[in-house]
C-alpha cells in the first residue's frame, strides 16, 4: 500500500544527505519496523511521508506511493486531504504534542472536524470509541481533561487515539514509547499489536531499540547515516545480522533478552 | 472558583496594603493639616480645636481605618485648596480618565491584535528589519509629543476641536474628538510594544511540538492559528494588557495636560505643585486601585483560558 | 544574514547615539549661542545655517537650548539609571544569591511595586519630597528603577547561585563577595545591559514628562520636558521649536532602543 522509492532528502544547512537513496515498502495490514540511531534518516523518512518536511529548507527527490499517489510532490492543500484522514502519526514526546490549552476529548476528535461532516454528537461517540479502544480507563472523564491532568501513558494512549480515530491506513509512529518507563512500553506495544490485529491498519514503528521492534513488527529496517543497510524478516535480521552496523546493533542489546522467545 | 476567590482576597490585601503606604507616606510629609488649613497665623486655641474637630489626635491606625472607611464610601476629606469635599471634586474628574483609558485601551487592542497576528506570519530579512526598526521607532515616541503633533494638526491647522476647550462629557461629539486624539498618543508606543510582544509569542508558539501534530492531522496554516496557537498565545498578551492599562494611566496624566482634557492626571499635577496633599493621597489610591484591579483581572481571564494557572503558585 | 542584521541593529544604534551624545557632550562647553541670551537672532527666525533649529519668541537660538536641554535630560537619565542599576544590582545579587525570608519579602513588595508605572511612582515620591528640584527629580527616578533592576539581577544571581562554576569557587575558599562581584557579576551582563538601556530610556521619558508638566527640573536648568511645554504655547508661531526639541529626545530614545534590541538577542535569533 505503501512504496517509498529512492527517497533523497538534503537540508539546506547540512552538507550530508539526510536520507540517501531509501526504498521501502509496507504490506496492508503489516507493522514495518525502522530501526537506526538518531541522525540515521528515520524520523527524516517518516515525515517525508507525513508531509510533514520543511519543503523550503530542503531538497528531495524520488517518490512516496501510497496507493500509487505521490505523497513527496503532491501540494499542500491536497496534501492536508491526507493528514490525518489516511495517514495518522503518534509523536515521540505525548505531552509536548498536545496542544496544553485544549481538552484531550477535542483533540481526540479534531481530526473528524477538518475531514468529515459529521455532528458534534456523533464526532463525541467516535472519540470515546476511540479512546475505550485504546483501553483509556473511563473514556467520558478523559475526555473533559487537560493533557496536564494525565500521566504520559495515558497521554500517549489519547495521542494514538486521536491518530485512529477516523481510521486511517497507516499509522506513522516516531518512537511512541520511548520517553515513557518500561512497564508503560509494553502495554502501549500489546495496545498496538492488539489495534493491528483488530482493524488491519498498517503501521510504520520507529526505533532507535531493535529490541521493542522486535517484540511488534514482522519485517524490520535498519538504517544508518541515511542509507539503508538492512532489511527483512525480524527474527532473520535478528539472529543473523548481515550488515556489521546491524551486528552491532544485536550485540549491544543484553544477552538475557536476545534469549526471551518471540511472543 | 476556588483560584478566583483566594485571588480576589490577594487583591484586597494588595489594596489595604498600598492604601496604608500610601496614608503613612502622605501623613508624615503632610505636615499639620489645620495649620494648613488656618494659615500660620491662627491662634493656638484655634488650631488645638480644629485638631480635635478633625480627628487628628488619635493613633496612626485609628485614622488610617476612619481614612479607609471614608474612601470606601466616597468621604474622602477635603481639600486644601478648592474648600471642596475631595469626592466631589474628583467624582467628574474619574469619569474623564476612565473614558480616555478605556479608549486608549480599545485602540491598542483593535490596532495591535490583528497587527501582531499579521506580522507573526511574516518574518526574514527585509521585513523583519523594517518591522524592527519601525516599532522601535514608534516606541521611542512620546506620548505628549505625538499629543503636541496632533493638537496643532488637527486643532489648531485644520480646527476639527479646538485644544484646552474641552467641553464635558455631556456634549458627545466634541469631547470625543478631544478623547479620541489624546488617545491616539497614548496608544501609538503602546501599540508598537503590544504587536511586537505578540509577534514573538506567536512565533515562539509556532515552533512548539503541538503545531506539528496539528499540521499531521490535516490542519491548514489559518486552522493551526486558530485553533491552537492564539489561545497559547493569548496569556502573556492578557498579562502584557494588564501593564498596558497601568501605562495608559500613567501616559494619560501628561496627555490630558497637552489637550487641557480635565481629568484626574491633570488634578494630580495642580495638587502636586499646591501641595493639596488630600487630593494627591486619594488620586494615587484610585489610580493604585485602578493598577491592581487591572492585574488581577487579567490573572483571571487567563486563569479561564489556561487551567494549569488554577493549580499552583498563590498569587 | 542572521548575524549581519543584528550587528546592523547595534552599528546603526551606536551611530545614533553617539552622534547625539557627542552634541549633548559638547553642549557642556560649547554652544553656537548663549542657550539663554535673549536676541541673538530675530523673534520666530525660520531654521538656517545660521540658527539650525531657528529661534524662538525672545530670538534665542533653538539649537543651542536643545544641546542644553538634551544635556540635563541627559545627566539625570544617566544619574538615574546609576542609581537604579547600582542599588537594584546590590539588592539583586544579595536576595538572589542568599535567598530566605529577606528575599520573599522584598521581590513580593517589588513585584506590587514594578506594577505601577515609573512616571506615577515618581510623581508620588516628588510630591512628597518636594516638586521643582533637579536633585528630587534625580532620587525620585533612582528610586522608582531600583525594584526594576533588582528583580532582573535577581532571577540572574539565583539561576547562577548553584552554577558549576560557581560551586566550584566556593570550594576554593572564595569569599562570598568575590564570588558575587567577580565570578557572578560578568556572567549576568547580558540581562543586566538590555535592562540598562530599557531604564535609560524611562527615564528620559519620565524626566520629560514630569518637566513637561512642571514638577520636575523647572528654569533656569531648562530640559527637555520644560523646552517642549515652553515650544507648545508657541507651536503656530515657531513649529520648529517643538519639533526640532522633540525629534531629538525620540532620536535619543530610538538610538538606545536599538542597543537594547541588539543586545537583548543575540543567539541566532530571527526576525
Amino acid at each position: 500500500m505503501l512504496e517509498i522509492r529512492d527517497l533523497h532528502v538534503k537540508f539546506h544547512d547540512r552538507d550530508r544527505e539526510a536520507v540517501s537513496g531509501v526504498s521501502l515498502h509496507i504490506e496492508d495490514g503489516e507493522i514495518l519496523g525502522l530501526v537506526g540511531e538518531s541522525g540515521s534518516g528515520k524520523s527524516v523518512t517518516a515525515m517525508s511521508i507525513a508531509g510533514l518536511l520543511p519543503r523550503r529548507q530542503c531538497d528531495y527527490t524520488g517518490e512516496i506511493l501510497l496507493d500509487g499517489k505521490d505523497l513527496l510532490h503532491a501540494d499542500r492543500a491536497e496534501l492536508r486531504k491526507l493528514h490525518g484522514k489516511e495517514i495518522g502519526v503518534v509523536f515521540q514526546e505525548p505531552m509536548s504534542s498536545m496542544d496544553p490549552l485544549m481538552k484531550i476529548g477535542e483533540q481526540v476528535e479534531e481530526v473528524l472536524l477538518i475531514h468529515t461532516k459529521l455532528t458534534k454528537e456523533e464526532r463525541r461517540r467516535m472519540a470515546l470509541e476511540a479512546m475505550a479502544a485504546v483501553e483509556l480507563a473511563d473514556p467520558e472523564a478523559v475526555y473533559d481533561k487537560y493533557p496536564h491532568e494525565l500521566s504520559g501513558g495515558m497521554l500517549q494512549r489519547a495521542m494514538i487515539a486521536a491518530a485512529i480515530v477516523i481510521k486511517p491506513r497507516l499509522l506513522l509512529l516516531d518512537e511512541p514509547t520511548t520517553a515513557l518507563d518500561v512497564t508503560i512500553q509494553a502495554q502501549i506495544l500489546d495496545l498496538l499489536k492488539k489495534l493491528n490485529r483488530e482493524s488491519g491498519i498498517s503501521m510504520l514503528f520507529i526505533s532507535h531499540n531493535l529490541n521493542v521492534v522486535r517484540k511488534l513488527c514482522r519485517r524490520v529496517a535498519v538504517m544508518q547515516r541515511g542509507v539503508l543497510v538492512e532489511e527483512g524478516e525480524t527474527e532473520t535480521v535478528f539472529h543473523h545480522p548481515q550488515h556489521p552496523y546491524t551486528q552491532r546493533l544485536v550485540a549491544a542489546i543484553p544477552t538475557r533478552c536476545r534469549k526471551e522467545d518471540q511472543p | 472558583m476556588k483560584y478566583a476567590a483566594k485571588r480576589i482576597a490577594t487583591l484586597l490585601v494588595t489594596m489595604v496594603v498600598v492604601s496604608f503606604l500610601a496614608f503613612v507616606a502622605f501623613d508624615l510629609i503632610s505636615g499639620d493639616p489645620a495649620e494648613m488649613m488656618l494659615g500660620t497665623e491662627a491662634t493656638p486655641e484655634a488650631l488645638a480645636a480644629l485638631r480635635e474637630e478633625m480627628g487628628l489626635n488619635r493613633p496612626l491606625v485609628v485614622r488610617y481605618g476612619d481614612w479607609l472607611l471614608g474612601f470606601v464610601t466616597g468621604d474622602l476629606g477635603m481639600s486644601y485648596d478648592y474648600y471642596q469635599p475631595v469626592g466631589e471634586l474628583l467624582a467628574p474628574k474619574i469619569l474623564v480618565t476612565l473614558c480616555l483609558s478605556l479608549l486608549s485601551f480599545v485602540i491598542i487592542t483593535v490596532i495591535s491584535i490583528p497587527l501582531g497576528i499579521w506580522s507573526a506570519q511574516r518574518s526574514g530579512g527585509l521585513f523583519g528589519a523594517v518591522h524592527t526598526t519601525g516599532n522601535q521607532l514608534f516606541m521611542a515616541i512620546p506620548p505628549f509629543f505625538t499629543g503636541m503633533i496632533l493638537s496643532w494638526v488637527f486643532g489648531t491647522i485644520l480646527h476639527w476641536f479646538t485644544p484646552g476647550a474641552f467641553p464635558g462629557l455631556t456634549n458627545v461629539p466634541v469631547a470625543l474628538k478631544h478623547l479620541l486624539f489624546a488617545s491616539v498618543a497614548i496608544a501609538i508606543p503602546r501599540i508598537a510594544m503590544t504587536g511586537r510582544m505578540l509577534r514573538s509569542t506567536i512565533r515562539s508558539e509556532q515552533r512548539k511540538s503541538y503545531v506539528r501534530t496539528a499540521i499531521s492531522r490535516g490542519n491548514d496554516r489559518g486552522a493551526v492559528l486558530r485553533r491552537h496557537v492564539l489561545k497559547n498565545a493569548l496569556v502573556p498578551v492578557v498579562t502584557f494588557l494588564a501593564q498596558t492599562m497601568a501605562e495608559i494611566v500613567a501616559g494619560g496624566i501628561v496627555v490630558e495636560q497637552v489637550f487641557g482634557i480635565p481629568g484626574l492626571g491633570r488634578m494630580l499635577v495642580v495638587s502636586i505643585a499646591n501641595r493639596d496633599y488630600p487630593v494627591v493621597q486619594a488620586i494615587v489610591v484610585i489610580l493604585a486601585f485602578w493598577v491592581v484591579l487591572a492585574g488581577t483581572v487579567a490573572d483571571l481571564v487567563n486563569a479561564r483560558i489556561d487551567p494549569r494557572l488554577q493549580l499552583g503558585g498563590d498569587a | 544574514m542572521k548575524k549581519t542584521s543584528m550587528n546592523g541593529y547595534l552599528a546603526a544604534g551606536l551611530i545614533l547615539t553617539g552622534v547625539l551624545v557627542l552634541l549633548i557632550v559638547a553642549g557642556y562647553f560649547w554652544t553656537p549661542y548663549d542657550p539663554n541670551a535673549m536676541s541673538v537672532g530675530p523673534k520666530f527666525a525660520k531654521p538656517s545655517l545660521q540658527y539650525l533649529l531657528g529661534t524662538d519668541n525672545f530670538g534665542r537660538d533653538i539649537f543651542s537650548r536643545v544641546m542644553k536641554g538634551a544635556g540635563t535630560t541627559f545627566a539625570i537619565a544617566v544619574a538615574t539609571v546609576v542609581i537604579g542599576a547600582v542599588f537594584g544590582t546590590l539588592l539583586g545579587a544579595l536576595t538572589g544569591y542568599f535567598g530566605g525570608l529577606a528575599d520573599a519579602v522584598l521581590m513580593r513588595l517589588g513585584d506590587i511595586l514594578t506594577a505601577f508605572p515609573s512616571i506615577l511612582l515618581a510623581m508620588v515620591i516628588i510630591s512628597i519630597m518636594g516638586p521643582g528640584k533637579t536633585v528630587n527629580v534625580v532620587l525620585a527616578l533612582g528610586l522608582v528603577f531600583i525594584p526594576s533592576f533588582a528583580r532582573v539581577t535577581r532571577t540572574a544571581y539565583a539561576g547562577l547561585r548553584d552554577a558549576n562554576y560557581v560551586k566550584s569557587a566556593r570550594l576554593m575558599g572564595a569569599s562570598s563577595a568575590r564570588i558575587l562581584w567577580v565570578h557572578i557579576l560578568p556572567n549576568i551582563m547580558q540581562v543586566l545591559l538590555p535592562a540598562i538601556t530599557i531604564g535609560f530610556n524611562n527615564a528620559v521619558l519620565a524626566e520629560a514628562s514630569m518637566s513637561y508638566l512642571g514638577i520636575g527640573v523647572t528654569p533656569p536648568d531648562a530640559s527637555m520636558g520644560y523646552m517642549l511645554s515652553e515650544a507648545q504655547g508657541m507651536f503656530g508661531a515657531a513649529p520648529w521649536y517643538a519639533l526640532g526639541t522633540g525629534f531629538f529626545m525620540v532620536l535619543l530614545i530610538f538610538g538606545v532602543g536599538l542597543i537594547g534590541e541588539s543586545l537583548q538577542r543575540r543567539d541566532g535569533e530571527v526576525d
